[in-house]
């Protein structure tokens, strides 16, 4: 219990304080989970809506793999990047491994299906009445889908949100093609496991407590976008 | 659907016979093998109210369907505004911007009433669509439910937003699918109203769906009754009530049809 407030206020203490590396891995980290999310949802939106929408000759399994996708364990995507990454994988020539990019890789890679999966379950549930409605009152194929989107925003905005979820807290695949360098590619979570592994509690619960709060206020943020939009 | 412009028809045709707005040809529709509907010819004509009534099954939506080109026929063509729409390829949306329906159920987006209203004009890029779907609101008597979420509204109000919604966009043909299955008859008159105040004004072609057949007598200049996908009777109101050629029509209106 001692550890867990001696946590909170080291965490306190390292924000307010502005200690240079809390900081810079936290920034690093937001910025990842970002980035790799902005184009997770660039992904997955559109891709969530066309299954959800469309039907196509192999529809059935590219759900399959969406599926698999949200459930993947993401050590294993980790280790698949590493390989895709390494000097004498296919991208070797990138000179990404142990750094940011690839992190946002393997992130993309983990989030994408999440967000995908969660919209075409979201604009599935859409009543099929209204997408006739809205051609009936002169949508084009775009103006339909985006109308549904908008329908199913509650749902759109969840698949946002686990995205995030899945990949700001994820802490194998990002070990493995970040390298958990200090000052390059440490994250929160990564560090987490090396000062737990260090002995340094206090320090690992404080960073734990700064990874809780960033969920708990993108949570908040996308409740009162939830609200606003459904005003 | 595929489109083609037809060629001008002749000008004394246009003196002698008034163009009708649809014409049907050869149209049959199937679904997984099974025919629904099948009608060799059809003519609407322009600025009247046609009203198909037929047992459940008759292929009467699935006609409305057809006219607002929301699918397309298995074979034949629907002649509408010099285009002829068959089977292959989309149709144009200019075509389609023409036409509208209001269902049975109306289906409102889950936003403002006044927002719904706007919508039609909105995806047409229509300027200040919003006021014009305020000025309509005004109009039909249903400006103070303006900022409700529509979704919030009684059934009756819905079917009066959904209305309204379809006559901002003043379209050509107005298709109405069974509009006051599910309502009372307060509602129900009101609906009424509101679809002759707006064929008065406006002298918008519509096809009414109804299994009511005094609405029928009600509202509409010529009447057709469906069986089994078939035109089994077309005939102007009168005649369809006082002198029908067909049994089945007359035990129909006499309320005496089993089905």
């Amino acid at each position: 219990m001692e550890d867990l407030f001696n946590g909170l206020w080291q965490a306190l203490a390292l924000i307010l304080g502005g200690d240079s590396e809390t900081w810079q891995i936290t920034l690093l980290s937001l910025q990842v989970s970002g980035v790799a999310l902005a184009f997770s949802t660039l992904i997955g939106i559109p891709l969530g809506a066309l299954l959800g929408l469309r039907s196509f000759p192999g529809r059935r399994l590219v759900i399959a793999l969406i599926y698999t996708g949200m459930g993947f364990p993401p050590v294993v995507i980790g280790l698949l990047v590493y390989l895709l990454l390494s000097r004498a994988g296919p991208l070797g020539f990138l000179g990404w491994l142990f750094t940011p990019s690839a992190m946002i890789l393997a992130q993309t890679i983990i989030s994408f299906p999440l967000v995908a999966g969660f919209t075409m379950a979201a604009v599935m549930s859409v009543d099929p009445a209204l997408r006739t409605q809205v051609k009936a009152l002169g949508a084009n194929t775009m103006q339909t889908t985006f109308t549904i989107l908008w329908e199913a925003r509650t749902g759109v905005i969840i698949s946002v949100i686990a995205g995030f979820g899945g990949i700001i807290s994820e802490v194998g695949a990002v070990m493995l093609v970040g390298g958990n360098i200090q000052g390059s590619t440490r994250v929160l979570t990564t560090a987490i496991v090396l000062e737990t592994r260090k002995g340094q509690f206090d320090l690992a619960l404080a960073l734990a407590f700064i990874l809780l709060a960033i969920m708990f206020a993108i949570n908040l943020l996308m409740l009162r976008l939830q609200g606003k939009l459904d005003r | 659907m595929s489109y083609q412009r037809r060629v001008a028809p002749v000008a004394d045709e246009l003196v002698l016979a008034p163009q009708p707005i649809y014409r049907v040809e050869g149209v049959t529709q199937r679904y997984h093998k099974r025919v629904v509907l099948h009608i060799p010819a059809l003519e609407v004509q322009r600025g009247e109210i046609l009203a198909l009534v037929g047992p459940s099954g008759a292929g009467k939506s699935t006609l409305l369907r057809l006219l607002n080109f929301l699918e397309a026929p298995t074979t034949g063509y629907i002649h509408f505004q010099g285009y002829s729409v068959n089977g292959n390829g989309p149709v144009p949306l200019a075509l389609r911007r023409q036409v509208t329906t209001v269902f049975q159920r109306p289906v409102l987006l889950s936003t403002t009433v006044l927002n719904n209203v706007a919508y039609g004009l909105q995806l047409r890029g229509t300027a200040h669509a919003r006021r014009i779907a305020a000025a309509t609101l005004e109009q039909v008597g249903l400006a103070h439910l303006m900022d409700k979420p529509a979704r919030t509204l009684s059934g009756g109000e819905m079917q009066r937003v959904a209305l309204a919604r379809a006559m901002v966009i003043e379209p050509e043909v107005l298709l109405l699918d069974e509009p006051t299955a599910n309502l009372d008859p307060a509602n129900v008159q009101l609906i009424e109203q509101a679809i002759t105040e707006i064929h008065r004004q406006r002298a918008t072609t519509m096809v009414l769906v109804t299994h009511n057949i005094f609405q029928a007598r009600r509202l509409a200049q010529r009447i057709a009754l469906l069986m089994e996908g078939h035109i089994v009777e077309i005939a102007d109101t009168q005649t369809f009530f006082e002198a029908p050629q067909d049994v089945r029509t007359a035990l129909f209106t006499r309320g005496e049809m089993v089905y």
